[in-house]
């Protein structure tokens, strides 16, 4: 019986069905405290004093530390894509000198419950001398913080990725093509906010932080690090989680200071992120302009490309250094050709809450900018949007086809796809040319319906490597170590898949552990739509390598050769029939001798690139400005589906997510920096009703060379063009080409396109 | 997002929190369904030193029609007017109206007259009590006043009532056969409150309008009665020409304030629509 290609139902769903699972907040120890951090309430400003008397006179505080009491901790380092020109722009744990936006924690207050703690904080009281805001990263870099940096702007660092020649495109060219466009401020909002939880074993004399998410290793190596403490003395520990998308389980200030308070309390401190904090605290995302000049010949093929591109990252640079302007560089140029390409990204710092990545960091924006500008060369040239993406695309005789560019320290070539043969699948399955005419019977009649389609190239699995190692004890029950991590994607069931495959042993018998560093030395965690390559793969040679050595043992029970048994159900059977030994029985053989183990490792040098096709097809009411999704499909190769139930989850949900971005999710401020959307009255995301139902079109044509699975990653496919392709099908119901040119499509920003500009 | 520290009273008669409102006064403050009290404590924008909570006093949990109208008392939920609480058209249009109301759990909870006493400029109840010409009973342990809506609210998050007063009952005038009603709401996402809205109703005799009520809501500082539009309704019919007439003057009439949800001008070609999609609806 085959496990992959199987819907199984997820292995991980019985605490969580069950209302067992255990969350950050439902972690508790004896004897904890609460920790509640005060933040900056003003966006920009000199910190002239924090005045801490009147809070620590309040029964039950147990401390309050302002930037003075925890000057011996570094400000947080990245993770990935560092730059030496980047470092004086990282975040200390507690605002020094300056606060740098609404949210910065100032101090934080240990009290011995959290209403204590957040009554204590409401009384620390911080004198600071505000100053004008910068608000606009697009406009002149002005002081990061003047006088303790002179001279240091709010542009930490500008990339440039480029290849071809250029200007001899632009000489070449029938026609040039620009468009500036701007994808709004939003960001990854998991159901579960953030926390933890830090527990010092004074006896072991080790601390563990509960509450641990996506990169429990890195992190646990970094706080280390920060901390002064010895290897073996700090242990990250995952539980359940309540989504991650990117943002969560980044090493932030509260995390730090939740161990730093731990250890010198000698008592375990708790921290529960509110939803104001979180939309104030953790990291936001996209927020980029992006101005683009195509030079193009008369079949709208674009001869080069030209972009500039401003990323504003917000207040400070945090773990994720240059990734997103990095992936918008590397990744703008998509599906298509594009021999001669030159590319300008500028890192802007202004004052609002710092900036990461967010599920298709740099791809959400830069599908939008590519595809909007497809649209537009389509509009001047008076060709169809559908004709000038095939004329563009990469063929898929050119595969492997390296862009000559790289992207988080690797070259970027595509490794598989068949680009226009999935748009044709897709064209096929909604039967393109009938829909438009009955698109245009209904417009002929009054209605503003329009249809829009939007192609992208994602990235997955993401190296260097991953470590697994698979146990049978004696009873027959398998376990799986791996250092990644699960942020609810299903790693547990997609990882048992692949083993029971290998070793034929039914899912419900293998146990998942992930995300504890003190079971596995190493681990690169759930990011970048990595888990399923790196750790999928790692753990299918892992179970070969258990495959193995249960049959070599078998063999000397059973006085045959390996080849002649088979694995299947748990047991090693002869291929002829008869004799049989359970697996658990060959594990309690070799306890003396390492026992039925297997181990694994995967190694990367590139990333695997899976390619999508988004259709959306929208209503607008003219009157309201609302708008309305009729019908929204997605087209996605994954190379292989290891559970295709899941692959689809995951595009549903990032198609959810992506809707949010598109019409309602934006992070909006007033002319002081104050963040007018705060809360979920005004942070607006998308429900049940305003989300339509998703079709998915999973295709396995171009499976990837790069790992013995030819798996690639699912996670940001259904996010990835949702800004794009519903921003085409707006502007074919309004019959306006070219209408849309920012993220969120607002009911406001809608009338402003309907009746023109505010007078 | 922890509320402040407050004493809790939880009285089963109406006479001991009313007892309890004269004792606190400015300090206390009444919790009915909590939803929009609950919220503002926790992120500490109110931080009332005593809650009065008022889900004990079943005298207050009443909502029933006689000749004069229909009675709501104090603890009559959202979700009582899923099932229509009077015959004709009343009935129906509080019915529909109940569903454009935040969502299903929160319509278990939360209180017709806690949405009055709330004051939130884009409640549907607020409109509705506005447009078809409610009266609040106050009641307090020195007496108790009859409130007419007009004089009720005095902006957003406003009222008339004293602070030692609580609001007891809202009484709405009995709306017979020959009514007919409109309602239309835009919102971001179903449940949220409202951009625009409009609610109309009408009187049609033989063609004629005799008698009319329109109102708006989500625009300004509180609902809106468009009296002079009812008047130029009134003893016309109501043709499409006519309606397109009233929604142009009702654009004209309003001056809209901007949030980041929407800009005036957006607003007020709102609310133009939604008058004329009421008005539509009440004159089908
Ligand atoms: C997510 C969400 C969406 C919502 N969407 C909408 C919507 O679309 N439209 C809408 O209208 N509302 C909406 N609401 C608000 C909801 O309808 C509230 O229930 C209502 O505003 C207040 O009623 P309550 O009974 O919950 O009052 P409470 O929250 O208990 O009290 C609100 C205020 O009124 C006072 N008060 C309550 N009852 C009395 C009384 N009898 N006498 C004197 N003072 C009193 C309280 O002291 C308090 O100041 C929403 C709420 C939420 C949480």
């Amino acid at each position: 019986m085959s496990h992959i290609g199987r819907s199984f139902r997820r292995i991980e769903d019985g605490p969580l069905l069950l209302g067992k699972g255990s969350f950050a907040a439902d972690c508790n120890a004896p004897g904890q405290l609460h920790m509640r951090v005060v933040r900056s309430p003003v966006a920009f400003g000199r910190i002239l004093g924090v005045e801490t008397a009147e809070a620590a006179a309040l029964e039950g505080v147990v401390a309050i530390w302002t930037t003075d009491d925890v000057a011996e901790l570094p400000p947080i380092d990245f993770r990935q894509m560092g730059l030496e020109a980047l470092a004086p722009y990282r975040q200390w744990v507690l605002a020094r000198d300056y606060v740098r936006y609404v949210g910065d924690p100032v101090a934080v207050v240990v009290a011995v419950d959290p209403y204590v703690a957040e009554d204590a904080a409401d009384l620390v009281f911080c004198d600071i001398e505000e100053l004008a805001p910068q608000l606009d990263a697009t406009a002149a870099p002005s002081a990061f913080m003047p006088d303790i940096h002179p001279g240091l702007l709010s542009e930490p660092a500008v990339l440039r990725r480029a290849y071809g020649d250029v200007d001899a495109a632009f000489a070449a060219a029938d026609k040039i093509v620009a468009l500036e466009v701007k994808v709004g401020r939003h960001t990854g909002v998991p159901l579960e906010t953030r926390g933890a939880l830090g527990v010092y074993d004074a006896d072991k004399d080790v601390l563990t932080l509960y509450g641990a998410a996506k990169v429990p290793h890195y992190n646990r190596d970094a706080i280390s690090r920060m901390l002064g403490l010895g290897e073996g003395r700090l242990h990250l520990s995952e539980g359940h989680v309540g989504g991650g998308f990117g943002i969560r389980g980044e090493l932030y200030p509260e995390d730090v200071l939740v161990c730093a308070a731990a250890l010198r309390l000698r008592r375990p401190v708790k921290w529960i992120e509110d939803r104001k904090e979180h939309l104030l605290a953790a990291n936001h995302s996209r927020d980029q302009v992006y101005r683009l000049r195509a030079a193009v010949d008369r079949r709208g093929f674009i001869l080069g490309l030209e972009a500039e591109f401003f990323t504003d990252q917000g207040a400070y640079v945090r773990t994720h250094g240059t990734t997103v302007t990095d992936l918008s560089a590397a990744m703008l140029p998509g599906p298509y050709v594009i021999p001669a390409y030159a590319a300008v990204g500028h890192i802007r710092l202004t004052n609002k809450t710092p900036a990461g990545t967010y599920r298709a960091p740099g791809r959400y924006e830069s599908t939008f900018a590519r595809e909007r500008l497809i649209d537009k060369i389509a509009t001047e040239l008076d060709l169809s949007p559908v004709e000038v993406r095939r004329v563009n695309f990469i063929a898929a005789e050119a595969m492997p086809f390296d862009r000559g560019i790289k992207t988080l320290g690797t070259g970027v070539v595509y490794d598989s796809g068949q680009y226009r043969d999935l748009l044709e699948r897709v064209l096929d399955r909604l039967s393109y040319n009938q829909l438009q005419d009955e698109l245009a019977a209904r417009r002929d009649r009054g209605e503003l319906v329009g249809f829009g389609v939007a192609c992208f190239v994602e990235k997955s699995g993401l190296g260097p490597q991953d470590l697994v190692r698979i146990t049978v004890d004696g009873r027959g029950t398998v376990e799986i170590v791996t250092g990644v991590a699960s942020v609810g994607q299903g790693v547990e069931t997609v990882l048992a898949q692949i083993c029971a495959e290998t070793i034929g042993i039914p899912i419900e018998r293998i146990n998942v552990i992930h995300g504890q560093t003190d079971r596995i030395e190493i681990g690169f965690g759930a990011f970048a739509s990595r888990v399923t390559v790196m750790a999928g793969s790692a753990v299918k040679i892992a179970s070969e390598a258990l495959r193995d050595r249960a049959l070599e043992a078998a063999a000397g029970l059973l006085q045959t050769t390996p080849d002649a048994l088979k694995l299947s159900d748990g047991m090693v059977e002869a291929v002829s029939g008869g004799a049989s030994l359970p697996l658990g029985e060959i594990a309690l053989h070799l306890k003396d001798s390492g026992g039925l183990t297997g181990e694994g490792r995967f190694v990367a040098g590139h990333m695997t690139y899976p390619y999508g096709v988004h259709a959306a097809q929208v209503k607008v009411d003219p009157s309201t400005c609302g708008i309305t999704i009729e019908r929204y499909l997605v087209g996605y190769d994954v190379g292989r589906a290891v559970n295709p139930m899941l692959i689809e989850g995951q595009i549903v949900g990032g198609a959810a997510q992506g809707i949010g971005g598109a019409l309602l999710e934006e992070f909006v401020y007033d002319e002081n920096g104050q963040p007018l959307a705060a809360s979920f009255a005004d942070y607006l995301m998308p429900t049940c009703h305003e989300v339509p139902e998703i079709e998915v079109l999973l295709r396995e044509d171009a499976p990837s060379p790069l790992n013995p699975l030819g798996v690639k990653g699912a996670g940001e496919a259904g996010i990835n063009a949702v800004g794009a392709a519903l921003a085409a099908a707006i502007d074919a119901a309004l019959q306006k080409p070219g209408a849309v040119t920012q993220l969120p499509i607002t009911p406001a920003r809608l009338h402003e396109i309907l009746r023109g500009p505010r007078s | 997002m922890k509320p402040a520290a407050f004493d809790y009273f939880r009285p089963a008669s109406l006479s001991d929190a009313l007892a309890l409102l004269a004792k606190y006064k400015d300090d206390c403050k009444i919790l009915a369904g909590g939803q929009s009290l609950v919220p503002a404590m926790n992120f500490r924008l109110a931080r009332p030193a005593i809650l009065i909570d008022i889900n004990d006093i079943a005298e207050l949990d009443y909502v029933h029609a006689d000749d004069r109208g229909l009675h709501i008392g104090a603890l009559t939920r959202h979700a009582a007017f899923h099932r229509r609480v009077v015959d004709g058209p009343l009935g129906a249009l509080f019915s529909a109206v109940a569903r454009h109301i935040a969502h299903y759990p929160i319509r278990q909870r939360g209180t017709f007259a806690g949405s009055l006493a709330h004051a939130d400029p884009a409640s549907e109840w607020c409109l509705l009590a506005t447009t078809l010409d409610a009266t609040v009973v106050a009641k307090s342990a020195r007496g108790e006043r009859a409130i007419a809506i007009g004089d009720f609210f005095n902006g957003t998050f406003s009222t008339d009532l004293e602070p030692d007063e609580l609001l007891a009952e809202v009484h709405l005038p009995p709306m017979g056969q020959g009514w007919r009603t409109g309602f239309y709401e835009f919102s971001r996402r179903a449940g949220d409150f409202a951009l625009g809205m409009a609610l109309a109703a009408l009187r049609i005799e033989a063609g004629v309008v005799r008698e009319a009520r329109l109102g708006v809501g989500g625009v300004s500082d509180r609902a809106i009665r468009l009296r002079k539009l009812e008047e130029r309704l009134v003893g016309g019919a109501a043709s499409q020409e006519m309606i397109d007439t009233i929604a142009r003057e009702a654009w004209a009439s309003v001056s809209p304030i901007g949030d980041i949800h929407a800009t005036p001008e957006y607003r007020r070609d709102l609310v133009a629509t939604a008058v004329k999609r009421a008005l539509t609806e009440a004159a089908a």
